[in-house]
Protein backbone atom coordinates (compact mmCIF):
# COMPACT_ATOMS: atom_id res chain seq x y z
CA UNK A 1 0.00 0.00 0.00
CA UNK A 2 1.01 3.48 -0.51
CA UNK A 3 1.85 5.06 2.24
CA UNK A 4 1.46 9.03 2.62
CA UNK A 5 3.33 11.14 5.41
CA UNK A 6 1.42 14.14 6.15
CA UNK A 7 2.24 15.31 10.06
CA UNK A 8 4.96 16.99 9.48
CA UNK A 9 3.92 19.02 12.73
CA UNK A 10 4.28 15.96 14.95
CA UNK A 11 7.75 15.05 13.42
CA UNK A 12 9.43 15.24 10.04
CA UNK A 13 11.70 12.77 8.43
CA UNK A 14 15.33 12.78 9.12
CA UNK A 15 16.92 14.71 6.07
CA UNK A 16 19.48 12.48 4.31
CA UNK A 17 22.12 14.80 4.14
CA UNK A 18 21.69 15.38 7.87
CA UNK A 19 22.32 11.84 8.54
CA UNK A 20 25.32 11.58 6.46
CA UNK A 21 26.53 14.53 8.47
CA UNK A 22 25.98 13.06 11.54
CA UNK A 23 27.61 9.25 10.55
CA UNK A 24 31.11 10.04 11.25
CA UNK A 25 30.61 11.78 14.75
CA UNK A 26 29.08 8.06 15.76
CA UNK A 27 32.19 5.98 13.70
CA UNK A 28 35.83 8.25 13.76
CA UNK A 29 35.02 11.68 15.53
CA UNK A 30 33.59 9.95 18.93
CA UNK A 31 35.65 12.17 21.22
CA UNK A 32 34.39 14.22 24.35
CA UNK A 33 33.99 17.49 23.46
CA UNK A 34 35.15 18.65 26.69
CA UNK A 35 38.63 16.63 26.27
CA UNK A 36 41.67 18.89 25.70
CA UNK A 37 42.96 15.94 23.41
CA UNK A 38 42.82 15.60 19.57
CA UNK A 39 39.42 13.79 19.64
CA UNK A 40 37.84 15.65 21.97
CA UNK A 41 39.23 19.24 19.92
CA UNK A 42 37.76 17.40 16.63
CA UNK A 43 34.03 17.04 18.27
CA UNK A 44 34.47 20.55 19.70
CA UNK A 45 35.19 22.04 16.28
CA UNK A 46 32.23 19.97 14.81
CA UNK A 47 29.95 21.26 17.83
CA UNK A 48 30.92 25.19 17.26
CA UNK A 49 30.43 24.82 13.51
CA UNK A 50 26.73 23.09 13.92
CA UNK A 51 26.37 26.16 16.69
CA UNK A 52 27.08 29.11 13.76
CA UNK A 53 24.54 27.18 11.47
CA UNK A 54 21.91 26.91 13.75
CA UNK A 55 22.37 30.81 14.77
CA UNK A 56 22.56 31.62 10.80
CA UNK A 57 18.77 29.98 10.26
CA UNK A 58 17.08 32.52 13.04
CA UNK A 59 19.23 35.46 12.52
CA UNK A 60 21.61 35.27 15.72
CA UNK A 61 24.07 37.56 15.47
CA UNK A 62 26.98 35.34 17.69
CA UNK A 63 26.37 32.18 17.81
CA UNK A 64 28.04 32.24 21.48
CA UNK A 65 23.72 32.44 22.30
CA UNK A 66 23.01 29.29 21.18
CA UNK A 67 22.89 26.61 23.84
CA UNK A 68 22.03 22.79 22.43
CA UNK A 69 19.63 20.94 24.55
CA UNK A 70 17.89 17.60 24.59
CA UNK A 71 14.97 18.66 22.79
CA UNK A 72 12.77 21.46 22.28
CA UNK A 73 10.55 21.14 24.68
CA UNK A 74 14.05 21.53 27.24
CA UNK A 75 14.78 24.53 25.51
CA UNK A 76 11.55 26.04 26.27
CA UNK A 77 11.63 24.31 29.88
CA UNK A 78 15.08 26.41 29.94
CA UNK A 79 13.75 30.18 28.67
CA UNK A 80 11.13 30.06 30.59
CA UNK A 81 12.22 28.73 34.01
CA UNK A 82 15.45 29.64 33.23
CA UNK A 83 14.29 33.26 33.63
CA UNK A 84 11.67 32.75 35.66
CA UNK A 85 14.26 31.86 38.29
CA UNK A 86 17.49 33.36 37.68
CA UNK A 87 15.74 36.92 38.02
CA UNK A 88 12.92 36.12 40.58
CA UNK A 89 13.69 39.29 42.42
CA UNK A 90 12.84 41.51 39.15
CA UNK A 91 9.49 40.22 39.49
CA UNK A 92 6.84 37.27 39.64
CA UNK A 93 4.35 37.72 36.82
CA UNK A 94 4.70 36.31 33.51
CA UNK A 95 2.80 36.47 30.55
CA UNK A 96 1.75 33.64 28.24
CA UNK A 97 -1.69 32.50 26.05
CA UNK A 98 -3.93 30.28 25.92
CA UNK A 99 -2.82 28.91 22.78
CA UNK A 100 0.64 27.62 23.88
CA UNK A 101 2.08 24.03 23.47
CA UNK A 102 2.07 21.71 26.66
CA UNK A 103 6.00 22.59 26.80
CA UNK A 104 5.33 26.17 27.96
CA UNK A 105 1.84 25.77 29.19
CA UNK A 106 2.84 22.81 31.72
CA UNK A 107 5.95 24.72 32.36
CA UNK A 108 4.25 28.03 33.32
CA UNK A 109 1.62 26.08 35.58
CA UNK A 110 4.81 24.23 37.22
CA UNK A 111 5.82 27.75 38.19
CA UNK A 112 2.18 28.98 39.31
CA UNK A 113 2.18 26.15 41.65
CA UNK A 114 5.66 27.78 43.11
CA UNK A 115 4.31 31.18 43.65
CA UNK A 116 4.47 32.71 40.28
CA UNK A 117 1.51 34.71 39.01
CA UNK A 118 0.63 33.59 35.35
CA UNK A 119 -1.40 36.04 32.77
CA UNK A 120 -2.92 33.41 29.88
CA UNK A 121 -4.20 35.99 27.01
CA UNK A 122 -7.00 35.14 25.65
CA UNK A 123 -6.81 35.20 21.13
CA UNK A 124 -9.04 36.06 18.45
CA UNK A 125 -11.05 33.49 16.62
CA UNK A 126 -8.01 32.71 14.53
CA UNK A 127 -5.52 32.29 17.55
CA UNK A 128 -3.57 35.99 17.67
CA UNK A 129 -2.90 37.68 20.64
CA UNK A 130 -3.84 41.34 20.62
CA UNK A 131 -1.16 43.78 21.21
CA UNK A 132 -3.02 46.16 23.48
CA UNK A 133 -4.66 42.78 25.04
CA UNK A 134 -1.18 42.17 25.83
CA UNK A 135 -0.57 46.02 26.85
CA UNK A 136 -3.41 45.86 29.59
CA UNK A 137 -1.97 42.73 30.99
CA UNK A 138 1.50 43.80 31.94
CA UNK A 139 2.33 44.95 35.57
CA UNK A 140 5.03 46.44 37.32
CA UNK A 141 6.17 43.02 38.26
CA UNK A 142 6.11 41.28 35.06
CA UNK A 143 9.37 39.36 34.21
CA UNK A 144 8.51 37.93 30.73
CA UNK A 145 6.51 37.47 27.87
CA UNK A 146 6.42 33.85 26.89
CA UNK A 147 4.82 32.99 23.69
CA UNK A 148 4.46 30.50 20.52
CA UNK A 149 5.32 31.85 17.45
CA UNK A 150 3.20 29.74 15.18
CA UNK A 151 0.45 26.94 16.18
CA UNK A 152 1.06 23.48 15.32
CA UNK A 153 -2.76 22.59 15.30
CA UNK A 154 -3.75 25.38 12.99
CA UNK A 155 -0.53 27.17 11.91
CA UNK A 156 -1.89 30.75 12.91
CA UNK A 157 1.45 33.29 12.98
CA UNK A 158 1.27 35.41 16.15
CA UNK A 159 1.32 39.60 15.22
CA UNK A 160 4.90 39.17 16.48
CA UNK A 161 6.63 42.33 16.21
CA UNK A 162 4.02 43.92 17.11
CA UNK A 163 3.74 42.04 20.46
CA UNK A 164 7.98 42.11 21.06
CA UNK A 165 7.39 45.98 20.48
CA UNK A 166 4.78 46.01 23.79
CA UNK A 167 6.66 44.20 25.68
CA UNK A 168 9.87 45.83 24.82
CA UNK A 169 8.46 49.23 25.47
CA UNK A 170 7.88 47.91 28.96
CA UNK A 171 11.29 46.58 29.55
CA UNK A 172 10.00 43.00 29.59
CA UNK A 173 11.64 40.01 27.81
CA UNK A 174 10.26 37.95 25.25
CA UNK A 175 10.42 34.09 24.81
CA UNK A 176 8.98 32.66 21.51
CA UNK A 177 8.49 28.73 21.59
CA UNK A 178 9.41 28.40 17.41
CA UNK A 179 9.08 25.04 17.48
CA UNK A 180 6.75 24.48 14.76
CA UNK A 181 8.37 28.06 12.80
CA UNK A 182 12.51 27.37 12.22
CA UNK A 183 13.37 26.07 9.13
CA UNK A 184 9.65 26.85 7.55
CA UNK A 185 9.04 30.74 7.80
CA UNK A 186 11.94 33.38 7.77
CA UNK A 187 12.91 34.83 11.50
CA UNK A 188 15.95 36.61 12.51
CA UNK A 189 16.15 37.41 16.08
CA UNK A 190 17.87 40.57 15.42
CA UNK A 191 15.60 41.99 13.21
CA UNK A 192 12.74 41.41 15.96
CA UNK A 193 14.92 41.94 18.90
CA UNK A 194 13.62 38.69 20.36
CA UNK A 195 15.50 37.59 23.62
CA UNK A 196 14.70 33.84 23.90
CA UNK A 197 13.99 31.61 20.59
CA UNK A 198 13.32 28.01 21.63
CA UNK A 199 13.42 25.70 18.34
CA UNK A 200 13.84 21.65 17.28
CA UNK A 201 15.23 19.68 15.09
CA UNK A 202 13.04 17.27 13.97
CA UNK A 203 10.33 19.11 12.65
CA UNK A 204 12.19 20.00 9.97
CA UNK A 205 14.58 17.55 8.98
CA UNK A 206 16.59 17.25 12.06
CA UNK A 207 17.01 14.54 14.12
CA UNK A 208 14.86 13.84 17.34
CA UNK A 209 17.22 14.49 20.55
CA UNK A 210 18.51 18.41 19.13
CA UNK A 211 16.57 21.80 20.10
CA UNK A 212 18.60 24.71 20.85
CA UNK A 213 17.93 27.73 22.51
CA UNK A 214 18.70 31.63 21.78
CA UNK A 215 19.45 33.46 24.56
CA UNK A 216 20.50 37.28 23.96
CA UNK A 217 23.80 37.53 25.44
CA UNK A 218 22.59 40.60 28.17
CA UNK A 219 20.14 38.07 29.38
CA UNK A 220 22.59 35.35 29.67
CA UNK A 221 24.35 35.80 32.81
CA UNK A 222 21.01 36.14 34.96
CA UNK A 223 19.97 32.75 32.89
CA UNK A 224 19.17 29.71 35.71
CA UNK A 225 20.65 26.37 34.45
CA UNK A 226 17.86 23.66 34.33
CA UNK A 227 20.24 20.52 34.62
CA UNK A 228 23.00 20.91 36.95
CA UNK A 229 26.02 18.73 36.35
CA UNK A 230 28.98 20.31 34.32
CA UNK A 231 30.74 22.95 32.03
CA UNK A 232 28.97 22.40 29.35
CA UNK A 233 27.21 25.06 26.99
CA UNK A 234 28.60 27.46 28.98
CA UNK A 235 27.31 26.11 32.33
CA UNK A 236 23.16 26.72 31.29
CA UNK A 237 23.15 22.84 30.27
CA UNK A 238 25.03 20.25 31.28
CA UNK A 239 25.36 17.01 30.03
CA UNK A 240 28.21 15.42 27.63
CA UNK A 241 27.52 16.62 23.85
CA UNK A 242 25.47 14.52 21.73
CA UNK A 243 27.96 15.61 19.16
CA UNK A 244 26.05 13.58 16.11
CA UNK A 245 22.88 14.82 16.56
CA UNK A 246 24.01 18.42 17.31
CA UNK A 247 26.03 18.06 14.16
CA UNK A 248 22.65 16.59 12.34
CA UNK A 249 20.72 19.57 13.22
CA UNK A 250 23.45 22.18 12.39
CA UNK A 251 23.47 20.22 8.90
CA UNK A 252 19.56 20.43 8.70
CA UNK A 253 19.83 24.29 9.31
CA UNK A 254 21.87 24.88 6.72
CA UNK A 255 20.16 22.98 4.59
CA UNK A 256 16.68 24.33 5.49
CA UNK A 257 17.66 27.80 5.11
CA UNK A 258 19.08 27.53 2.16
CA UNK A 259 16.28 25.74 0.71
CA UNK A 260 13.67 28.57 2.80
CA UNK A 261 11.74 30.79 -0.04
CA UNK A 262 11.77 28.23 -2.60
CA UNK A 263 10.03 25.29 -0.26
CA UNK A 264 7.82 28.24 1.49
CA UNK A 265 6.04 28.59 -2.12
CA UNK A 266 6.40 24.71 -2.85
CA UNK A 267 4.80 24.09 0.23
CA UNK A 268 2.31 26.75 0.14
CA UNK A 269 1.49 25.40 -3.31
CA UNK A 270 0.70 22.24 -1.89
CA UNK A 271 -1.44 23.27 1.29
CA UNK A 272 -3.65 25.41 -1.15
CA UNK A 273 -4.15 22.84 -3.93
CA UNK A 274 -5.36 20.51 -1.07
CA UNK A 275 -7.96 23.21 0.54
CA UNK A 276 -9.47 24.35 -3.01
CA UNK A 277 -9.75 20.65 -4.32
CA UNK A 278 -10.83 19.81 -0.65
CA UNK A 279 -13.51 21.79 -0.85
CA UNK A 280 -14.25 21.46 -4.25
CA UNK A 281 -14.87 17.99 -4.24
CA UNK A 282 -16.12 17.31 -0.50
CA UNK A 283 -19.79 19.41 0.71
CA UNK A 284 -19.99 21.07 4.59
CA UNK A 285 -15.64 21.51 4.97
CA UNK A 286 -14.23 24.07 7.09
CA UNK A 287 -10.92 25.42 7.10
CA UNK A 288 -9.66 26.36 10.45
CA UNK A 289 -6.93 29.82 10.58
CA UNK A 290 -7.33 30.15 6.60
CA UNK A 291 -7.67 34.29 6.57
CA UNK A 292 -4.31 34.65 8.51
CA UNK A 293 -0.88 34.64 8.26
CA UNK A 294 0.02 31.22 8.84
CA UNK A 295 2.57 28.60 8.28
CA UNK A 296 2.96 27.70 4.94
CA UNK A 297 2.32 23.72 5.30
CA UNK A 298 -0.37 23.60 7.67
CA UNK A 299 -4.18 23.02 7.16
CA UNK A 300 -6.36 22.61 9.45
CA UNK A 301 -9.91 21.02 7.78
CA UNK A 302 -12.92 20.37 9.72
CA UNK A 303 -15.40 17.80 7.92
CA UNK A 304 -19.26 18.55 9.40
CA UNK A 305 -20.49 15.19 11.08
CA UNK A 306 -17.38 13.44 11.00
CA UNK A 307 -15.40 12.58 14.30
CA UNK A 308 -11.79 14.23 13.17
CA UNK A 309 -10.04 11.09 15.55
CA UNK A 310 -12.20 8.63 13.62
CA UNK A 311 -11.31 10.06 10.24
CA UNK A 312 -7.24 9.86 11.30
CA UNK A 313 -7.99 6.14 11.81
CA UNK A 314 -9.62 5.55 8.89
CA UNK A 315 -7.01 7.38 7.02
CA UNK A 316 -4.51 5.55 8.71
CA UNK A 317 -5.87 2.08 7.39
CA UNK A 318 -5.68 3.65 4.08
CA UNK A 319 -2.22 4.79 4.25
CA UNK A 320 -2.33 8.33 4.49
CA UNK A 321 -0.95 9.53 8.18
CA UNK A 322 -2.65 12.73 9.50
CA UNK A 323 -3.50 13.38 13.08
CA UNK A 324 -6.48 15.14 14.96
CA UNK A 325 -6.10 17.69 18.09
CA UNK A 326 -9.17 16.56 19.39
CA UNK A 327 -9.04 12.73 20.29
CA UNK A 328 -11.08 10.87 23.15
CA UNK A 329 -7.69 9.70 24.54
CA UNK A 330 -5.48 12.78 23.60
CA UNK A 331 -4.39 14.78 26.89
CA UNK A 332 -5.70 17.71 25.52
CA UNK A 333 -9.16 16.03 25.63
CA UNK A 334 -12.19 17.31 23.56
CA UNK A 335 -12.66 19.75 21.98
CA UNK A 336 -9.16 20.46 21.90
CA UNK A 337 -8.09 23.36 24.26
CA UNK A 338 -6.77 25.51 21.15
CA UNK A 339 -9.32 25.44 19.35
CA UNK A 340 -11.65 26.16 21.98
CA UNK A 341 -9.49 29.85 23.23
CA UNK A 342 -9.91 30.54 19.28
CA UNK A 343 -13.82 30.06 20.10
CA UNK A 344 -14.21 27.27 17.21
CA UNK A 345 -17.48 25.35 18.05
CA UNK A 346 -17.23 22.29 19.14
CA UNK A 347 -18.77 20.73 16.30
CA UNK A 348 -16.02 22.01 13.90
CA UNK A 349 -13.21 21.54 16.04
CA UNK A 350 -14.80 17.47 16.87
CA UNK A 351 -14.41 17.09 12.72
CA UNK A 352 -10.69 18.91 12.67
CA UNK A 353 -8.12 16.93 10.88
CA UNK A 354 -4.46 18.72 10.59
CA UNK A 355 -2.46 17.93 7.43
CA UNK A 356 1.30 19.30 7.94
CA UNK A 357 4.14 19.24 5.27
CA UNK A 358 7.53 19.37 4.69
CA UNK A 359 10.29 18.73 2.76
CA UNK A 360 9.67 15.22 1.41
CA UNK A 361 5.59 15.75 0.66
CA UNK A 362 4.90 15.93 -2.90
CA UNK A 363 1.92 16.20 -5.07
CA UNK A 364 2.06 13.02 -5.74
CA UNK A 365 0.56 12.75 -2.02
CA UNK A 366 -1.71 15.51 -2.53
CA UNK A 367 -3.49 13.58 -5.36
CA UNK A 368 -3.33 9.92 -3.31
CA UNK A 369 -5.17 12.15 -0.67
CA UNK A 370 -7.77 13.64 -2.56
CA UNK A 371 -7.77 10.20 -4.20
CA UNK A 372 -8.87 8.87 -0.57
CA UNK A 373 -10.50 11.50 1.14
CA UNK A 374 -13.61 11.85 -0.14
CA UNK A 375 -14.82 8.60 -0.03
CA UNK A 376 -13.80 8.24 3.12
CA UNK A 377 -15.35 11.12 4.62
CA UNK A 378 -18.77 9.86 2.48
CA UNK A 379 -18.48 6.35 4.45
CA UNK A 380 -18.50 8.22 7.86
CA UNK A 381 -21.03 10.42 7.32
CA UNK A 382 -23.22 7.48 6.27
CA UNK A 383 -22.68 6.12 9.47
CA UNK A 384 -23.35 9.47 11.83
CA UNK A 385 -26.42 10.37 12.76
CA UNK A 386 -25.62 14.49 12.67
CA UNK A 387 -27.15 16.19 9.95
CA UNK B 1 -6.67 -11.76 21.99
CA UNK B 2 -3.62 -9.81 19.81
CA UNK B 3 -3.33 -6.40 19.73
CA UNK B 4 -2.83 -4.96 16.15
CA UNK B 5 -0.64 -2.15 15.91
CA UNK B 6 -3.36 0.34 15.72
CA UNK B 7 -3.84 -0.85 19.52
CA UNK B 8 -6.80 -2.68 18.67
CA UNK B 9 -8.11 -6.09 18.10
CA UNK B 10 -8.80 -7.41 14.40
CA UNK B 11 -12.61 -7.37 15.57
CA UNK B 12 -12.21 -3.76 16.47
CA UNK B 13 -10.83 -3.05 13.03
CA UNK B 14 -13.15 -5.32 11.14
CA UNK B 15 -16.50 -3.97 12.72
CA UNK B 16 -14.98 -0.10 12.07
CA UNK B 17 -14.17 -0.62 8.28
CA UNK B 18 -17.20 -3.33 7.92
CA UNK B 19 -19.75 -1.96 9.98
CA UNK B 20 -22.85 -4.04 10.01
CA UNK B 21 -26.56 -3.16 10.80
CA UNK B 22 -26.25 0.65 9.83
CA UNK B 23 -29.02 3.40 9.11
CA UNK B 24 -32.14 4.12 10.73
CA UNK B 25 -35.11 1.44 10.75
CA UNK B 26 -38.55 2.88 9.56
CA UNK B 27 -40.24 0.43 11.44
CA UNK B 28 -38.50 0.46 15.20
CA UNK B 29 -40.12 0.33 18.20
CA UNK B 30 -37.46 0.88 20.82
CA UNK B 31 -34.58 3.29 19.91
CA UNK B 32 -32.59 5.78 22.00
CA UNK B 33 -30.01 8.33 21.26
CA UNK B 34 -27.44 8.49 23.37
CA UNK B 35 -24.22 11.52 23.84
CA UNK B 36 -20.99 10.78 26.04
CA UNK B 37 -20.99 14.15 27.31
CA UNK B 38 -16.98 14.19 27.99
CA UNK B 39 -15.99 13.55 24.10
CA UNK B 40 -19.04 14.24 22.11
CA UNK B 41 -19.66 10.80 20.85
CA UNK B 42 -23.73 10.19 19.65
CA UNK B 43 -24.93 6.79 19.70
CA UNK B 44 -28.31 6.43 17.98
CA UNK B 45 -29.59 2.74 18.67
CA UNK B 46 -32.97 1.27 16.66
CA UNK B 47 -34.74 -2.26 17.71
CA UNK B 48 -37.68 -3.53 16.41
CA UNK B 49 -38.88 -6.00 18.61
CA UNK B 50 -41.81 -8.43 17.74
CA UNK B 51 -43.01 -10.95 20.88
CA UNK B 52 -40.33 -10.25 22.91
CA UNK B 53 -37.95 -10.72 20.32
CA UNK B 54 -35.18 -7.97 18.94
CA UNK B 55 -36.21 -8.91 15.44
CA UNK B 56 -34.10 -5.93 13.20
CA UNK B 57 -31.56 -3.26 14.76
CA UNK B 58 -30.32 -0.27 12.98
CA UNK B 59 -27.60 2.37 14.06
CA UNK B 60 -25.76 5.46 13.38
CA UNK B 61 -22.94 6.87 15.65
CA UNK B 62 -20.60 9.83 15.64
CA UNK B 63 -17.65 9.08 17.63
CA UNK B 64 -14.38 7.52 17.28
CA UNK B 65 -13.08 4.15 15.44
CA UNK B 66 -13.72 2.14 19.04
CA UNK B 67 -17.57 3.96 19.59
CA UNK B 68 -17.99 2.73 15.62
CA UNK B 69 -17.26 -0.20 15.92
CA UNK B 70 -18.91 -1.16 19.72
CA UNK B 71 -22.11 0.14 18.36
CA UNK B 72 -21.75 -2.46 15.21
CA UNK B 73 -20.57 -5.20 17.44
CA UNK B 74 -23.84 -4.74 20.08
CA UNK B 75 -26.34 -4.82 17.03
CA UNK B 76 -24.75 -7.49 15.92
CA UNK B 77 -24.70 -9.52 19.84
CA UNK B 78 -28.98 -8.58 20.09
CA UNK B 79 -30.09 -9.41 17.29
CA UNK B 80 -32.15 -12.47 17.10
CA UNK B 81 -32.22 -11.98 20.54
CA UNK B 82 -35.00 -12.12 22.98
CA UNK B 83 -35.16 -9.40 25.39
CA UNK B 84 -34.27 -12.11 28.42
CA UNK B 85 -31.04 -12.70 26.19
CA UNK B 86 -30.02 -9.43 26.24
CA UNK B 87 -30.34 -8.25 29.80
CA UNK B 88 -27.16 -9.02 30.51
CA UNK B 89 -25.26 -7.09 28.34
CA UNK B 90 -22.32 -5.10 30.28
CA UNK B 91 -19.58 -2.74 28.76
CA UNK B 92 -17.49 -5.54 30.04
CA UNK B 93 -19.35 -8.46 28.15
CA UNK B 94 -19.02 -5.75 24.88
CA UNK B 95 -15.61 -5.26 25.62
CA UNK B 96 -14.83 -8.68 25.69
CA UNK B 97 -16.52 -9.28 22.92
CA UNK B 98 -14.26 -7.22 20.42
CA UNK B 99 -11.12 -8.70 21.70
CA UNK B 100 -10.65 -5.65 24.67
CA UNK B 101 -10.03 -2.06 23.99
CA UNK B 102 -6.89 0.50 24.87
CA UNK B 103 -8.41 1.68 28.83
CA UNK B 104 -8.87 5.09 27.73
CA UNK B 105 -11.49 3.91 24.58
CA UNK B 106 -13.66 1.50 27.24
CA UNK B 107 -15.98 4.29 26.85
CA UNK B 108 -17.08 3.28 23.79
CA UNK B 109 -18.44 0.38 25.15
CA UNK B 110 -20.35 1.68 27.80
CA UNK B 111 -22.05 4.25 25.77
CA UNK B 112 -23.11 1.00 23.18
CA UNK B 113 -24.62 -0.59 26.58
CA UNK B 114 -26.25 2.49 27.65
CA UNK B 115 -27.79 3.05 24.48
CA UNK B 116 -29.34 -0.13 24.80
CA UNK B 117 -30.79 -0.13 28.42
CA UNK B 118 -32.34 3.23 27.21
CA UNK B 119 -33.45 2.18 24.71
CA UNK B 120 -35.29 -1.22 26.38
CA UNK B 121 -36.16 1.03 29.23
CA UNK B 122 -38.37 3.40 27.01
CA UNK B 123 -39.93 -0.30 25.17
CA UNK B 124 -40.63 -1.30 28.77
CA UNK B 125 -42.23 2.12 29.77
CA UNK B 126 -44.47 2.03 26.75
CA UNK B 127 -45.22 -1.86 26.07
CA UNK B 128 -45.56 -2.01 29.86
Amino acid sequence: MRRVYLDYNATAPLLPEALAAAVPYYTSVWGNASSIHRQGREARVAIEDARAQVAHLIGAADPLDIVFTGSGTEAVNLAIRGYADGNRACGQHIITTRVEHPAALDTCRALEQRGFDLTYLPVDGLGRVDPEVLASSIRPQTSLLTLIHSHHEVGTLQPLAALVEVAHGRGIPVHVDAVQAVGRVSIDVEALGIDLLSLSGHKFGGPKGAGALYIRHNLGATMQAVIHGGHQERERRAGTEDVPSIVALGKACALMGDRLTDEYKRLSVLRDRLEIETFSRIPDVHTLGKSADRLPNTTNLSFAGVKGEALVFNLDLLGIAVSTGASCSSRQGVPSQVLEAMGVPREVSEGSVRFSFGWGSTDEDIEHVLDVLPATVERLRKLSPLP
Amino acid sequence: MAITGSGYSPIVIDHFQNPRNVGELSDANAQASVTNPVCGDVLQLMLKITDGRIVEVGFKTFGCEAAIAASSLLTEMVKGKTLLDVQDITPEVITTALGGLPKVKLHASALAEEALKEALERYGASHG
